[in-house]
């Protein structure tokens, strides 16, 4: 949970990360690879995502949160051709002959997006054979593409979509390693294959992680790292050999490809965003520092609740803080979570973002940032509730990389809308329709427009409301 | 801090103007007055008469309610459960249905101030499974910030007859029945003779300690909480009154109670469950549906709700969040949800009830314990949070560590001295 009320000053911040620099890995116009023994391909799975069928619609009469902090009240959103194609006031004008539902003490939003997710990787049910979300082998394996572990037919996709209103979210690997391994980020939609949701254009992550997972896995094992030190020499040690990886591949020298490297060499070139699992403030801060000693950019820490303590240091150094509302005490370093580190990272200048970790927290992200939000404004932080849902919409898009293309309801952004049954920061309330690039894949009103994914049909339960 | 203080005595409180729900089941009512004598209710309701030399504190229509109750959790047991020097829930011992966790429950734990800042004033507490089946006899707690806990100890042994259950019987649900009839008819062989219970051979699956801390449940003297999911458990469970007819059972979980609704109604068999699960989260959770709850409540079902599906040590506070989300079921076409007042019976009243305590604690009814909750808006929203609680009509402090966490970083940057210096 963050915010954004500065908006303006949060692009610049992120600018280096969302800005043309980002390497569009998706194209399949892409240049070809580089030459030598080195040379990789530039996108061996490629997405094969196409938007649904959707049709001309605009919703009418309802309050809009744009997703960047501005607040339509009668508003109209006009999608078509899978974006948004005007937004404004009540006279904003639309087609005569196309779908127009009345939204009248409704809400409409940018869909949310959750920054960070185990779903696929970690599904339902979660027996062993389907645990896919560590590769604790190593401490060390950013080789590994959590993409490769995504099993499609997880119900958890549709619970995020149905009561959550999730259009967008990146699935991470988990958090054992230092180096987890590349993130994928998705459309929240069903698919055969994993290559049928995953977001066109979006850029890899990493996944790292501080802390204590990584030293509990390895030192319960006899291996290093088993101490915080032992994690940051384990880290440095690494950037030191991508380092020279990249800069024999920078200069076209051969070398024998090495999948990890190639990952670590693409986020010292700024191709990757690193997704930083870290709780407490004085790690966060070691990390900065490492981060300046091999000329990398975390793109946002997670779990981080002590980002408070340090909203500063985070604000200056660009970095956003993707967070719970309230998740405190279940670990040492989780200790001192407190209700209002959203709001303090906000008010600080600093990015915030509302994540989940968890199945179920995935389905009430908008619950999670009302928490942070009261919290807030008990202790005088006032935030409206248009600029709270910066916290669920464009922070996450600029941290992901993608909000060029979603995060917000901009005219030419992807037509990625909720249209709620009620403020979204109310507990009473749900998303009563999604559209998905303009394709309306959840009405609450239709039983046939609630997925059932391969793994429910034909058991107890199946297509019954959730 | 605080609870080390003398505790404070219970005065007279008048509470006026509110816009009250007492815990029943009813709605709210607007201009609605709460009057708390000698730590008990002695009248809320509208049109009550205001003892003359009460303290009265006018509510300005903010809301009112009975302490939220939470149906199930381990606070208390654990500061900080991956912690497993601060972790008292569940041992390997040689010990199981014996174990009691009343005089372990550390009313000085964070946890407790954290959940009673969130206007949590009760819980029922439950040990966890290290042995076998049987975990042992929870208690049911109040949060107040004083040294003395305990509401009722030994208020009901804890079993686990679902997917946890199995494998503590070793692999099989065969196994497991065997296990738990077995145990039970050993406590009864212990029950018959006391001097001559065989707790030391190879054949006895009970010491002599836990077959003796069964017998109350053989008896029906003490409610089984009964820990199963999936519709066939829960009518396995039932069943197990064919054999021990006296069995005062409490099922907690059933996620997909609502498949077997009628079987669980006609046993009247109270029901705690977390509300929220909706997903296949395990095989014995594939008809998983937010309106379990609604559904259950339809049919007759006493309805509570807890922490079941994990932070049961620290996240009670979110009792509130599950029951708004019954009430937002009544907006979603196709879902059973609970009206406000249902909802919030299933975090005060009716957890109470399921602990055989209806007729001391959850409810602003005369006679129940003062515990009241002034909210700065609608409990059930995320956004509203308690501005003054009382417990046995007692007023409760509502600062923790984490209100001085979040005063000392109110700013991040360090002043003249470092933050060390600013408490």
């Amino acid at each position: 949970m963050r915010q954004q009320g500065r908006a303006l000053l949060i692009a610049a911040l992120l600018a280096g990360l969302a800005g043309p620099a980002v390497a569009r890995r998706d194209k399949e116009d892409a240049p070809a690879a580089q030459q030598g023994s080195s040379a990789e391909p530039e996108n061996p799975y490629p997405s094969t995502y196409k938007p649904y069928p959707g049709r001309p619609t605009a919703i009418r009469g309802a309050t809009i949160f744009d997703g960047e902090g501005g607040r339509i009240d009668n508003g109209v959103v006009f999608l078509s051709e899978g974006k948004v194609t005007a937004i404004g006031g009540p006279d904003t004008p639309i087609p005569a002959d196309i779908a127009v539902f009345d939204g009248t003490g409704k809400y409409v939003t940018p869909g949310v997006i959750d920054i960070h997710s185990h779903l696929g990787d970690y599904p339902s049910p979660g027996v062993e054979a389907n645990s896919d979300g560590n590769e604790a082998t190593s401490a060390v394996t950013p080789h590994v593409w959590a993409e490769h572990s995504i099993w499609p037919q997880d119900a958890g996709f549709s619970r995020a979509l149905a009561n959550g209103g999730v259009t967008s979210l990146q699935i991470l690997p988990g958090s054992a390693n230092l180096f987890g391994g590349r993130s994928v980020t998705l459309k929240n939609v069903p698919a055969r294959t994993m290559q049928g949701m995953k977001f066109p254009g979006a850029p890899y992550g990493l996944k790292m992680a501080c802390g204590e997972n990584p030293k509990r896995v390895y030192g319960s094992k006899g291996r290093e790292p088993s101490t915080r030190m032992g994690n940051m020499a384990v880290n440095r040690q690494t950037w030191i050999k991508a380092r020279e990886y990249e800069k024999k591949r920078a200069a076209g020298k051969d070398q024998t490809r090495d999948l990890g490297m190639e990952t670590l060499a693409d986020v010292l070139e700024g191709k990757i965003l690193v997704h930083n699992h870290c709780y407490r403030a004085d790690e966060m801060a070691n990390v900065i520092d490492m981060s300046k000693e091999f000329g990398y950019k975390v793109a946002a820490f997670h779990h981080a609740v002590e980002a408070y303590k340090i909203a500063d240091l985070l604000r200056d150094n660009g970095i956003c803080a993707a967070l719970w509302g309230d998740w405190y005490g279940f670990k040492m370093e989780a200790y001192d979570g407190i209700k209002e580190n959203i709001p303090l990272v906000h008010r600080a200048g600093a990015c915030a973002i509302v994540h989940s970790d968890d199945q179920d927290g995935i389905q009430r992200l908008n619950q999670e940032a009302a928490k942070a939000l009261g919290a807030g404004r008990r202790m005088g932080i006032n935030i409206s509730d248009e600029v709270a849902w910066t916290w669920l919409a464009i922070n996450p898009a600029r941290a992901m990389g993608i909000a060029d293309q979603t995060g917000s309801l901009k005219v030419g952004k992807m037509a990625d809308v909720v249209l709620w049954n009620g403020n979204p920061f109310s507990t009473y309330s749900r998303p009563e329709k999604v559209w998905i690039d303009g394709a309306l894949l959840y009405d609450s009103a239709n039983p046939k427009l609630r997925p059932v994914v391969d793994f429910e049909l034909g058991q107890i339960g199946a297509g019954d409301v959730k | 801090m605080f609870a080390t203080a003398t505790p404070a005595l219970a005065q007279s409180l008048v509470i006026t103007g509110a816009t009250l729900a007492i815990g029943d089941g009813s709605e709210p009512i607007r201009n609605g007055t709460v009057v708390i004598s000698a730590g008990k209710v002695v009248a809320a309701g509208a049109g009550v008469a205001v003892p003359a030399g009460a303290k009265t504190i006018d509510a300005g229509g903010k809301w009112v309610t009975p302490g939220i109750m939470s149906g199930f959790s381990r606070v208390g047991l654990a500061e900080v459960p991956a912690v497993k020097e601060t972790n008292d829930t569940s041992a390997r011992s040689p010990f199981s249905a014996a174990i009691d966790v009343a005089p372990v429950i550390n009313p000085l734990a964070n946890p407790i101030a954290i959940s009673r800042t969130a206007g949590v004033t009760r819980a029922v507490v439950a040990p966890a499974t290290g042995t076998n089946i049987f975990a042992g006899q929870g208690a049911v707690i109040d949060l107040g910030a004083d040294m003395s806990p305990i509401t009722r100890p030994r208020a009901f042994q804890y079993v686990e007859m679902g997917e946890a259950g199995v494998e503590e019987a070793g692999g099989s649900r065969a196994a497991m029945i065997l296990t738990f009839k077995m145990m039970l008819t050993q406590a009864q062989d212990y029950a018959k003779a006391p001097a001559s219970y065989d707790g030391r051979s190879k054949d006895a699956l009970l010491n002599r300690v836990d077959a003796q801390a069964l017998v109350p449940v053989v008896s029906g003297a003490m409610p089984l909480m009964v820990h199963a999911e999936s519709a066939r458990d829960i009518l396995a469970v039932l069943a197990l009154r064919q054999d021990f007819p006296a069995l005062k059972l409490i099922l907690a979980g059933a996620t997909e109670g609502w498949m077997v609704a009628p079987q669980i109604a006609a046993a009247r068999v109270p029901v705690i469950t977390a509300g929220l699960e909706d997903l296949p989260s395990s095989f014995e959770k594939l008809a998983a549906t937010q309106s379990n709850v609604g559904r259950l409540v339809k049919a007759g079902v006493s309805v509570s709700m807890g922490m079941l599906t994990g932070d049961d040590a620290l996240q009670l506070r979110a009792a509130t969040q599950q029951a708004g989300n019954m009430v937002a079921l009544l907006k979603v076409p196709g879902a059973t949800g609970l009206s406000w007042g249902q909802a919030l019976r299933t975090i005060t009243s009716a957890p109470a009830e399921a602990m055989g305590l209806g007729d001391r604690i959850g409810s602003l009814t005369p006679g129940k314990a003062g515990d009241v909750v002034i909210w700065d808006g609608d409990p059930l929203e995320m956004t509203s949070a308690p501005v003054a609680v009382w417990i046995d009509g007692v007023q409760q402090p509502l600062e923790n560590r984490q209100t001085r966490l979040r005063d000392r970083y109110a700013t991040p940057t360090e002043g003249a001295l470092p933050k060390a210096y600013e408490w």
